[in-house]
């Protein structure tokens, strides 16, 4: 998308950093945030935009998203989130299902969203990896995917992968069950992992007497011939990558008591879970999870349907929000919800102030942006206006955290990629081109 | 009548029922400002400078008093006017300008008849006798009202949001005529079932459109053929024989709708939409649309039959092939059209995102006093309560709400409810688990 320079004067600033400008400018260059402050000088040919009266916040992160993987409409022949023929199928991809002609990118980007992780659904225990994708109209997945950014391991804690397979007569069917596979799962990966260190090692060995005995020798070498990889396995390929940090945890998981369990079995292998996801309890172990710094994402108020989600209170992310080094986040997992996070955000926020906590809109604004940009490991290029920072922007028309409120325009990486002052402007999903959409009946 | 005649008969009627009430309580006690005791629930409350939303002709009273006398408004009189006594024994409120409006309308929803939604014994939302679709056998005679338990955990967390009546909705089972429903207040009193309904609210639903498809073979047209074959069952004046869909008390229930009774016909696309309006000119009953997404194509036709709508303003993508056309502005087009609209999520425990509901349909088109309505006075009078429930008006039920700021955003709460008159303790097991963890949020 063409970004031009551009200058957004005279906002409500909310940076994401926790602080708030009244009356401040973002200047965009080169579809980066080039300075936030009050009375920038832009140079010449910028375009400047009136943000009097309105505020200006970071693009919103939504860190658990199903878009593409479940799209609108909901066709069986469209449905390819969860791949529900092994408790394990961590070899599976999530960006291998994207379907990008999904109508429900181009609802998401009129509510701000500008990056999401796409993950595969909790039927598993460990369901594979998810991609996170920039929310830019694209053909391919691959034009929308977040260039270097990790990719992520959905697992899932509790009722799902049980009754999934419980109901087939398969393990697991009890959380115990759940639990043994997890540890299984990885207890193979560290086998696997050290086969292949082994097998690094050798090889190692192999080039480095090879080049020390040079060509020609004739020393008689009972090493001749190269050591043999071990056969790739994708499934604990992806395991590996995990147990060696490339690749981030994020953990569907309700009850607050199997958070902890989880955060055992982690520190048992050696790995690290980034972020519980859906954490309707979390509220009931917010400091262990800041002392962990374990990110929690949230819904403001879903709860009761299903018994782990029995306990979910409206406060829960601002009790998780509340202890020092907490990483508390809202999220969506829904097509719906993922067009309104402000919203989320707002009621969230409110039940926090209403209980007594001190929540400003400048702190609440991190739980989209700058706390789910760390837990995607893109803490440095996005979720926050600072100078060196993506350009991903959003305009809203008033105060975010309203009902009433609305994005006017939409920045990614310094281009336009929503104008509701011009919608025609609009890329429409190929799928909803041609769709009689407009005409009233007499 | 001008606005000062109205203003000046409903303040006389105040002072005559204060004196009433004075005769009657010795006692002077006056609770200033919320109180959660239940021990005085039923006292009569004074509600006094609230920023009134009648949603009715009398629109909004900046300043106003609000009484409550055997759990109905008594009076509504503005503010300030000399002489007004505080009748004895009443708790006055001090609204200090914060905002009252009726009771909310939770929507069509479970609540009291679904807890958990996935521990089937918990749910008693629907009937399913598994039947295939070759032999079935339709129960309109199904109740789904005496399931209701005022008990549930749900009653309270939705209440002290606002929420303070509901219609019962049966869900989907395996005939296209769900069963029935009804209204019932969230008061929480133990009255069971069927007494707990509300007069003149029950309503038969029947699902039709893409959802019904498995319950018809296949086609939405056989979902017309079967309903046919009821109602000619129902009519038919001797046996109808082995294959019939309905027994005999089937045969009595579907007929009390077949004279003008309320039916929810469920539907999303224009043209089922249409289909059912024709429909129910034809068997004479009186439908009401629930789901309506491509509603706004046929608003005019809606209109001009006088069919109102329930629907998710919130519904905007093409979800199904029934619903390609949906679009954020469909309650401000119905609206404009004519057509009588309420608001339902479609949520059973998120039934409070209602109020979201109408606050996002503003921010696309519908004018603020128009989206109170559609979860207010519209819904009682879409099903049968405009007289007694909906709006702030003298003779009404005393569903009140008084609000921390504006009624329609996220960010604002109740801070009190009323229920029947009744004053209704602002807590629920969700506050309690809140109260719990909370002190060590607040030592940070």
């Amino acid at each position: 998308m063409p970004s031009a320079a551009t200058l957004i004067h005279g906002g409500t600033v909310l940076t994401g950093t926790g602080s708030r400008l009244d009356g401040a400018d973002v200047l965009i260059v080169n579809g980066r945030i080039e300075a936030v402050g009050k009375n920038l000088r832009a140079p010449e040919g910028t375009t400047i935009i009136d943000a009097a009266g309105r505020w200006v916040t970071p693009g919103i992160v939504d860190i658990h998203s199903h878009l593409g993987v479940y799209p609108s409409p909901g066709l069986k022949g469209l449905s390819d989130g969860n791949e529900l023929t092994s408790p394990v199928t961590s070899n599976v991809w999530a960006e291998h299902s994207i379907w990008p002609q999904d109508p429900g990118f181009e609802a998401a980007l009129e509510g701000g969203v500008t990056t999401l992780e796409i993950l595969p659904g909790s039927g598993n225990l460990i369901g594979g990896r998810s991609v996170v994708v920039k929310n830019v109209h694209a053909t391919t997945y691959q034009a929308m995917k977040f260039p270097g950014a990790q990719q992520g391991l959905k697992m899932a804690c509790g009722e799902n992968p049980k009754r999934v397979y419980g109901s087939k007569g398969q393990a697991p069917s009890t959380l115990m069950g759940n639990v043994a596979g997890y540890r299984q799962a990885f207890a193979d990966a560290q086998d696997y992992r050290r086969q292949w260190e082994k097998y690094d090692r050798e090889l190692a060995e192999y080039q480095k007497k090879n080049s020390k005995d040079g060509a020609g020798s004739d020393g008689g070498d009972k090493k001749a011939t190269p050591p043999s990889p071990p056969k790739r396995d994708l499934k604990l390929e992806t395991l590996a990558d995990v147990l060696k940090g490339d690749i981030r945890v994020q953990m569907h998981c309700y009850r607050g008591d199997q958070m902890a369990t989880m955060l055992d079995v982690a520190d048992e292998f050696g790995f690290k879970i980034v972020a519980f996801h859906h954490a309707v309890e979390a509220y009931k172990v917010a400091d262990l999870l800041a002392s962990k710094g374990v990110c929690a994402a949230m819904w403001a108020d879903w709860w009761g349907f299903k018994v782990e989600a029995y306990d979910g209170i409206q406060e829960n992310v601002a009790i998780v929000d509340a202890p020092a080094g907490s990483c508390a986040m809202l999220h969506s997992d829904s097509e719906d919800g993922i067009q309104r996070l402000n919203q989320e955000a707002a009621k969230a926020m409110s039940r926090g102030v209403r209980a007594g906590l001190d929540i400003p809109p400048e702190r609440a604004i991190r739980w989209l942006t700058a706390n789910p940009a760390k837990a995607l490991g893109l803490e440095d290029r996005i979720g926050a206006l600072e100078a060196g920072k993506n350009a991903d922007v959003v305009i809203w028309n008033r105060n975010p955290f309203s009902v009433y409120a609305l994005a006017d325009e939409v920045f990614i990486d310094g281009a336009v990629a929503f104008d509701r002052a011009h919608p025609a402007r609009k890329p429409p999903s190929d799928f909803l081109l041609g769709q009689p959409n407009e005409e009233e009946l007499p | 009548m001008n606005a000062m005649n109205v203003q000046k008969a409903s303040f006389l009627s105040v002072l005559a029922l204060a004196g009433a009430i004075s005769a009657a309580n010795t006692a002077s006690a006056q609770n200033s400002d919320r109180n959660g005791s239940n021990a005085d629930a039923a006292a009569d409350v004074l509600i006094r400078g609230a920023k009134v939303y009648t949603v009715s002709g009398r629109g909004t009273l900046e300043n106003a008093d609000v009484l409550v006398h055997a759990g109905k408004i008594a009076g509504v009189v503005q503010s300030g006017a000399a002489g007004l006594q505080i009748p004895a024994g009443a708790r006055v409120v001090e609204a200090k300008g914060r905002p009252l409006t009726p009771g909310v309308f939770a929507g069509l929803t479970h609540i009291g008849i679904e807890e958990i939604s996935a521990e089937s014994s918990t749910v008693d939302a629907n009937v399913d006798f598994k039947s295939p679709a070759w032999d079935q056998k339709w129960r309109p005679e199904f109740d789904v009202t005496l399931a209701y338990n005022s008990r549930s955990t749900l009653v309270p967390v939705m209440r002290i949001e606002g929420l303070t009546w509901t219609v019962l909705a049966p869900g989907a089972g395996d005939s296209i005529i769900a069963g029935q429903g009804a209204a019932v207040a969230l008061d929480g009193t133990l009255e069971q079932g069927s007494r707990a309904v509300l007069d003149g609210s029950r309503s038969l639903f029947v699902k039709l459109g893409s959802e019904s498809e498995k319950l018809t073979g296949g086609s939405r047209a056989a979902g017309y053929m079967l309903l046919d074959q009821a109602i000619g069952e129902t009519r038919a004046s001797g046996p109808v024989g082995q294959d019939a869909l309905l027994h005999a008390a089937g045969r009595t229930a579907l007929g009390r709708y077949l004279s003008g009774g309320r039916v929810i016909f469920e539907v999303e696309r224009a043209a089922d939409i249409l289909e059912v309006l024709a429909f129910a000119e034809r068997n004479h009953v009186k439908p009401v649309i629930s789901g309506g997404s491509e509603g706004w194509l046929v608003a005019k036709a809606l209109a001009r039959a006088k069919v109102p709508v329930v629907l998710n303003s919130l519904q905007d993508l093409p979800s199904d092939f029934d619903r390609l056309s949906s679009r954020l502005d469909n309650a401000a087009r119905l609206q404009r059209a004519g057509v009588l609209i309420a608001f339902s999520s479609g949520e059973n425990h998120k039934a409070y995102s209602v109020r979201q509901l109408a606050g996002n349909a503003v921010a696309h088109g519908l004018p603020w006093d128009a989206a109170l309505a559609a979860i207010t006075a519209n819904p009682a009078e879409i099903f049968g309560q405009g007289a007694v429930r909906g709006r702030i008006e003298k003779g009404q039920v005393a569903d009140l709400v008084l609000w921390n700021g504006d009624p329609l955003e996220v960010t604002s709460a109740a801070d009190q409810v009323w229920i029947g008159g009744r004053t209704i303790e602002m807590r629920s097991r969700q506050t309690e688990l809140r109260d719990r963890y909370l002190r060590q949020a607040k030592a940070h």
